[in-house]
């Protein structure tokens, strides 16, 4: 085996010619990116409200629940794109299914954490007042457990954004196309530009949210949390 | 409470935007052609720099007369990819005539280029598929060694590998294993025995490049136009009995989207890819890491096909 | 079901657990890349956790960083380094410790942060230095959270070390890109199973390691607190 010391590449890091051609593609790319980033965290909210609230509701399924999701979430993404293919094929479905189960995953333990975290003075006070289950949901328990429930949707997002990368493996990626190029191409620009992009992606969703979170809860500026 | 209210009209806004957004982005949504008299095509690859290039001549002679054309491009291997051409996902394919054949009937023995397109027509037909002009121009696989291991070893044919197979490391795609022009050919038709390691890379890509210029691998799997052979003064072990058949390059389409406009572009371009050239461009892409929707432009320009 | 009879019989065949690429092999590579990986991630972080947090200034610009470096995404490191070195274990290695490091510096700083002032000052009072609190006191206290740092991290690196097999090299990933490759799906489906176990694994065995590692003062004291709240909550 020839030994020495690691060889790099003679073709330059960042060509910036490469990046002018090809800003089409690049801007394609974070669309898809976008567009697989936001269904898979709406479906999974979708998916994991009615679950949390039946955790909620029926405590014995709480465990079952939490246990479920939890093992799922050990299963390597890449797996389970790969075994939705026989069924979807390398259609937009296969990625987002995969995707939306694990923002699933994510959701229902923080919205299950958020909503059990409300005081139970609080439900009371609530029921006292007059208000019927659904109002009290919308209107006391759900704002309260909200900075609960947005820490989930952060961490949902900023994970998905970087499973949306691998997605690249099974006919899409978003950004992860860019890797894919630059893999197959053996060229690094459209790499460190995949991975800059990605990563000021999932930063900029990031703070974009903890905006959200503030937005939608006033009563808790106060309290510098 | 105002702030909730806020919020949900929001939430109405951005779902409006993504399901817009999901509808009118992914033309790949729709598994088949458009209903308009404008023909569009669907152009996918695999996942190696010759596809690249091949595909992007496609989409730019069909451009050129006046096709619809979107690209997916470096999807995967053939495993992944021909699936995606038998359900529509995508319409249009370059291909290899004998790898097809191998792949579609394992059994084949068809051996000329004449006898494997009379072979695969039946069965790509009963797919909904058809296999439009070849090319002159073949890319066969290969199996490479360095200068030194050559000499080292002794090899300059496939049958010199047979006494030294045990004490080598080989690589290529995972694929290698199990297809019939890959390690089952080397033992059914030379009867070289089990080598040492076979480790799983990739098709002829960086990873076999790397590791076999840092001598991880010994015997790597490459294509025959790959430039990196010559320019790394590689030895291409020769094939004295042939393990594969005719691999002439031909488009593969489903029979539905290859109208006349498609049949006629494609056939005037295919008539002109020679072996030769085929080399050079990759050359281009591989060695001098230029830009193979650029390479594929420049060539076609060249050619007057564009 | 018939899948789930192929995937017993793939896992239950003896050439799956004999030879260069057998189940013991890889999971041995698989377990290696892991270990390295978190073993440089707290060589690096830990360090630099704990001496921020025993400081106390600097923590608005660590957690940032550190959630900058969530934010890379690992697929495209380990490629890109693969680029620029080429075939080996460093691209991995690379990948797998940026991904280790952010839980580590965070849980590590935040666990320094969490100690009680009051007992910073009792310390101080009884004459120890600055590096004694540190060691005597700071450090003990962090333990829960940082070895729940640790074993964050190293839940996630077993299972991205999957990613290993895309650059040629070893790893549980292996079954699921030759699977996947070779259209064997009781293979990609074996290897789905032997990863979830791993990870699994990992996270009990760091929890039996961390339950060791707290002191049990602290631990029945936080065990006490729980129980405590929950007592107030029923009330």
């Amino acid at each position: 085996m020839t030994d020495g010391p690691p060889t790099v590449l003679a073709a330059e890091l960042i060509r910036w010619s490469w990046i002018g051609n090809h800003l089409d593609d690049i801007r394609d790319d974070l669309l898809q990116h976008l567009q697989l980033t936001g269904l898979a965290v709406l479906f999974g909210m979708l998916l994991a409200f009615p679950l949390a609230l039946a955790a909620v509701r029926w405590p014995r399924l709480y465990a079952p629940i939490l246990g479920l999701t939890g093992v799922l979430f050990t299963i390597p993404s890449l797996a389970l794109f790969i075994l939705l293919i026989p069924f979807t094929g390398l259609k937009i479905w296969t990625a987002l299914i995969g995707l939306t189960i694990y923002t699933l995953l994510i959701l229902v333990r923080n919205m299950v954490e958020g909503l059990r975290g409300v005081d139970q003075d609080v439900r009371e006070a609530a029921q006292a007042m007059g208000y019927t289950p659904a109002r009290q949901l919308f209107r006391v328990e759900l704002p309260l457990a909200l900075p609960v429930i947005m820490a989930g949707v952060r961490i949902a997002t900023v994970t998905t954004i970087g499973l949306v990368t691998v997605t690249a493996l099974i006919g899409w990626g978003g950004l992860g196309r860019l890797f894919l190029d630059g893999f197959t191409l053996d060229f690094p620009t459209p790499l460190i530009v995949g991975v800059v992009l990605s990563a000021l992606l999932a930063f900029a969703a990031d703070l974009l949210l903890v905006g959200v979170q503030w937005g939608l809860t006033p009563w808790a500026r106060g309290r510098g949390s | 409470m105002r702030r909730i209210r806020l919020g949900g009209a929001a939430a109405a806004v951005c779902l409006a935007l993504l399901v817009a957004a999901c509808g009118g982005g992914d033309d790949a949504l729709q598994g088949g052609t458009q209903p308009s008299d404008k023909s569009s095509v669907i152009v996918g690859s695999t996942n190696f720099p010759e596809q690249l290039i091949l595909a992007q001549m496609y989409a730019a002679v069909l451009e050129k007369a006046g096709v619809d054309v979107t690209t997916r491009l470096n999807l995967g291997n053939r495993e992944v990819v021909f699936p995606a051409l038998e359900k529509g996902e995508i319409q249009l394919l370059p291909e290899y005539n004998g790898s097809v054949l191998s792949f579609l009937d394992p059994k084949a023995t068809a051996t000329t280029s004449d006898e494997v397109n009379t072979a695969l027509a039946p069965l790509l037909q009963a797919k909904n598929l058809v296999a439009l002009q070849q090319s002159p121009a073949e890319d066969k696989d290969g199996w490479a060694v360095t200068k030194e291991t050559a000499a080292k070893y002794n090899l300059s044919t496939l049958d010199d590998l047979k006494p030294v197979a045990g004490q080598l490391v080989v690589g290529g795609p995972p694929e290698l294993k199990t297809r019939p022009a890959g390690l089952p050919g080397l033992k059914n038709v030379y009867g070289i025995p089990d080598f040492k390691e076979f480790k799983a890379l990739d098709a002829g890509g960086p990873l076999t490049v790397s590791a076999l210029k840092k001598g991880d691998i010994d015997v790597g799997r490459v294509f025959t136009t790959q430039g990196v052979i010559a320019a790394e003064g590689w030895v291409l072990l020769e094939e004295t009995k042939p393990l594969e058949p005719a691999q002439n390059v031909v488009p593969i389409g489903r029979t539905d989207a290859m109208t006349d406009q498609v049949k006629n572009a494609l056939n005037a371009l295919s008539a002109k890819i020679t072996t030769e050239e085929l080399t050079k461009l990759n050359a281009q892409v591989d060695v001098d890491k230029k830009d193979p929707e650029q390479v594929a432009r420049d060539w076609l320009t060249q050619q007057g096909l564009i | 079901m018939d899948v789930l009879g192929n995937l017993i019989s793939w896992l239950t065949a003896p050439e799956q657990w004999s030879g260069p690429s057998g189940i013991p092999v890889r999971t041995l590579q698989h377990i290696w890349y892991s270990l390295l990986a978190v073993a440089m991630a707290v060589a690096v972080a830990l360090p630099i956790g704990v001496v921020f947090g025993h400081i106390g200034r600097g923590g608005l610009l660590v957690i940032n960083v550190s959630n900058l470096g969530r934010a890379l995404p690992s697929l495209g490191i380990i490629i890109l380094v693969f680029t620029l070195v080429g075939f080996g274990v460093v691209p991995v290695l690379v990948a797998l410790t940026a991904l280790a490091i952010p839980p580590i510096v965070t849980n590590s700083y935040v666990g320094m942060r969490s100690v009680d002032r009051d007992v910073r000052e009792a310390a101080e009072g009884m004459g120890m230095t600055g590096r004694q609190v540190l060691w005597k006191v700071e450090l003990p206290v962090a333990m829960p959270l940082i070895m729940a740092g640790i074993r964050t991290s190293s839940v996630q690196v077993v299972a991205t070390a999957t990613l290993a097999a895309l650059v040629g090299l070893g790893g549980l990933g292996r079954y699921l890109i030759d699977g996947f490759a070779q259209r064997d799906l009781p293979q990609v489906l074996g290897g789905a199973v032997l990863v979830a176990v791993l990870s699994l694994l990992t996270e009990l065995v760091l929890g039996r390691v961390q339950t060791l590692v707290v002191s049990k003062g602290l631990a029945e004291r936080s065990a006490a607190a729980a129980v405590g709240a929950k007592v107030q909550k029923a009330a």
